[in-house]
């Protein structure tokens, strides 16, 4: 499974503006966080007792994993559907699925009343199997150990490749009484090198183990972030609480995930002046309407079935909100049906927005649009609450730019470009200054 | 390769579905009504006898305030905080008395606190089992040593019962647990119960509460409405209501017989038994993927070959 020439690092400084402007929205997130701990999560939120889950809850976790799942359904296509092609998609789409899931984890910890308790999800006399809850607690935290893994051999290959240019320059900066010697520092270095080229190809023969259960554990907990809301069946509008909701979250997750693999596919293509990698994406686009269409069907069936269909059309607050997201949904599912449109990476990056959206938002309208706990309760997140969400999402940007820098991610041009120079892609000025070939990969196919 | 994979889809969907079915149906044959336990302790709250003191409430921070960690509410005109007046039942407050008005001579006061289900919402949630219902006594208590502050029983509960303490750096959840350390302990009453001067509070076993209740209805059927609330609200209830108006207009919500917690546990036990599904989608994942995976290594051995 030697894939590492399939990817390349990006060539570029880091420290751009992009890079300080990202940061300083990171840094005022996380004094919000500060304050959260010292004044209690009252001090920054709007959250209730009413309505106990915020937008933390809706969007970093219930939402921001599914965007996250990127990953888990590229790797559907490559690993069971036997799809080897998109096979040089999947760094980037598992580096994204990994910052979510690691965000998604990190503004948990946040949301927690009572965080340093969270050991006892480790002892089997508080295990509470009942609790929807608790399997996407143990689902999530196996899931994101499983993409550090699956993303490892990125971080190997770049040790063992390494020639360590910044640990010498850092070297040289320090002061020589504080530096460390030269030689042993080559020498650990060394064994540091070697240790990484000893567990890399070792690690390389069991990956496809960890990759499947990287499959198995996003369908469970996906399904579960669904099920959560199985309990409030008094307050969850009728238009979204049926039985069905595991299986609409598991659906919806996989078409979110495919659309955002073609959005971040476009987006850094663009930012990163590559060209487009069209015959990929189109491919990819192909799939979603067949998984949208199953999502629809579902939930126009269940909706006549439970005899609700005339709450959707009312056209009152929440079917407003139902129709939004149903239109948002099939609308850019219909724009995929077209050949034309799924060979321009305008239309692409039209109807993946539109169908990331509609996804989204369905997850917002049943865990909080649709949430209705009674006695006038009223939500609306503050500012230092959308901050920390923002925040982090920043520091999701920001860890993306980061490690796409660092190590082999991003689709390797001279093997990818080479038959898209027919003219479907745009090639960006620059594009061929931009990349760099570690030395030694430069290689016939 | 188009053809083979899929194959190989439709191999998958059908040992996904075959387990799913096989699951679906193992779980309907285990699958045991809720059985109610009248000996459990409850509450009858008869809100034709409340005089509206809230002498309940008072006895009820004093009792369990340390115990609780409850603090008196102080209201906006009393910043030395010598009157204790809550609005709402919150993370300093258990027990509350409200007044709902429609006229001048229709009105009707209700008690607010923990309903102790017989199937309860929030310890069915409760990811590390913080919620807990006694198995003989049916007391829900909280345990504030394991809870991990997620608020799902905020979720779950349909009469909004549990209560977070939005304002501290180190929060818990507040509910009623029937004084279950402290008066309930020392005195073998509730606090609240103990102290109502109107004795519209009644404490006992479940099966006297209800044979009481139904004997008022039957005794002064003009005074009631012809209802015990929390009979079967939800499963049932151990904290039982009586009332002269609806009990949807006191606050009380309308809710099934089903317990909440019987519809979600089903399909969650439908998906997961044995664990049985979960496992058959590994190792059926694992084969087409290793599969898979060989049949692309020797693909590209071939093309080495081919070039050389």
């Amino acid at each position: 499974m030697g894939h590492s020439e399939e990817y390349q690092k990006l060539e570029g400084r880091i420290f751009t503006k992009s890079f300080f402007i990202l940061l300083s929205i990171v840094l005022l997130g996380f004094y919000f966080v500060g304050v959260r701990y010292v004044k209690g999560i009252g001090a920054v939120s709007n959250m209730s007792d009413g309505y106990p889950w915020g937008i933390w809850i809706t969007y970093d976790v219930a939402t921001g994993t599914a965007i996250a799942c990127g990953g888990y359904a590229v790797a559907i296509l490559v690993y069971i559907r036997n799809r080897m092609q998109y096979h040089p998609m999947i760094r980037s789409a598992i580096l994204t699925s990994m910052f979510g899931y690691g965000l998604a984890g990190f503004s948990v910890m946040v949301d927690l009343g009572r965080p340093w308790n969270a050991y006892n999800f480790f002892i089997p006399s508080k295990w509470q199997a009942n609790s929807a809850m608790f399997e996407v607690a143990l689902c999530v935290m196996a899931y994101s150990t499983v993409l550090i893994l699956e993303f490892l051999p990125a971080i190997l290959t770049s040790i063992e490749k390494s020639k360590w240019d910044r640990m010498n320059a850092i070297r040289n900066w320090l002061h020589p009484k504080i530096a460390p010697d030269k030689k042993t520092m080559e020498d650990k270095l060394e064994m540091v090198r070697l240790g990484a080229a000893w567990l890399n190809p070792r690690l390389n023969k069991v990956l496809i183990f960890f990759i499947v259960l990287g499959i198995t554990l996003p369908t469970m907990h996906q399904s579960s972030l669904g099920s959560l809301l199985l309990i409030a069946s008094t307050k969850l509008h009728p238009l979204w609480h049926t039985g069905f909701l595991p299986l609409l979250f598991l659906l919806n997750c996989v078409f979110i995930g495919y659309s955002i693999a073609i959005l971040e596919s476009i987006i850094s293509s663009y930012s990163f002046k590559r060209p487009f990698e069209i015959e990929e994406l189109s491919g990819l686009a192909g799939l979603i309407p067949f998984v949208t269409v199953i999502w629809l069907t579902v939930v126009i069936g269940d909706l006549s079935y439970r005899g609700q269909i005339h709450a959707a059309l009312k056209g009152d607050f929440y079917s407003g909100w139902f129709m939004t997201e149903f239109l948002l949904i099939a609308g850019g599912s219909l724009i995929l049906f077209v050949k034309k449109c799924r060979r321009s990476a305008r239309w692409l990056f039209i109807s993946a927005s539109m169908i990331v959206l509609g996804g989204a938002l369905y997850r917002f309208n049943v865990y909080l649009i649709g949430f209705n706990p009674g006695q006038g309760w009223k939500y609306f997140p503050s500012f230092a609450e959308v901050m920390i969400t923002v925040g982090i999402v920043a520091l999701e940007i920001l860890g993306y730019k980061v490690f796409v820098a660092l190590f082999p991610v991003l689709p390797n041009m001279d093997l990818h470009g080479a038959h898209k120079k027919k003219g479907h892609a745009k090639k960006h000025k620059g594009a061929e200054a931009e990349k760099t070939l570690p030395a030694g990969e430069a290689h016939a196919h | 390769m188009k053809k083979t994979s899929r194959r190989d889809f439709l191999k998958l969907a059908g040992a996904a579905g075959a387990g799913l079915v096989a699951c679906g149906a193992g779980s309907a044959l285990a699958n045991e009504g809720l059985q109610v336990n009248n000996d459990e302790l409850g509450m009858l709250y008869d809100a034709t006898k409340c005089v509206g003191c809230k002498a309940c409430m008072s006895a009820c921070k004093r009792v369990n305030s340390d115990y609780g960690s409850l603090s008196y509410e102080k209201a906006k005109f009393d910043e030395d905080g010598l009157w204790d007046a809550p609005s709402d039942l919150s993370g300093s407050t258990r027990t509350l008395i409200k007044l709902f008005k429609e006229s001048e001579k229709r009105w009707s006061y209700v008690k607010y606190s923990c309903m102790h289900c017989q199937k309860p919402s929030c310890v069915s949630v409760c990811p590390v089992s913080a919620m807990t219902k006694e198995k003989v006594s049916g007391i829900v208590d909280y345990n504030k040593n394991t809870c991990i502050g997620c608020r799902y029983c905020q979720i779950a509960c349909p009469y909004n019962i549990p209560k977070f303490q939005w304002e501290k750096a180190v929060p818990q959840i507040v509910k009623c647990d029937l004084c279950k350390s402290t008066n309930l302990r020392e005195k073998g009453i509730t606090a609240c119960a103990e102290t109502c001067p109107a004795g519209a509070i009644k404490f006992g076993k479940r099966k006297d509460l209800l044979e009481e209740a139904h004997q008022r209805l039957k005794d002064a059927p003009d005074k009631y409405v012809a209802h015990v609330y929390g009979e079967h609200e939800g499963g049932g209830t151990n904290h039982l209501y009586l009332a002269s108006m609806p009990f949807n207009k006191l606050g009380l919500p309308e809710i099934k017989p089903e317990a909440p917690a019987e519809f979600s546990e089903k399909i969650q036990h439908t998906i997961y038994k044995g664990f049985i599904a979960p496992v058959a989608l590994y190792s059926t994942l694992c084969f087409i993927a290793v599969k898979n995976m060989k049949k692309h290594q020797g693909h590209d051995d071939d093309h080495k070959k081919g070039g050389k």
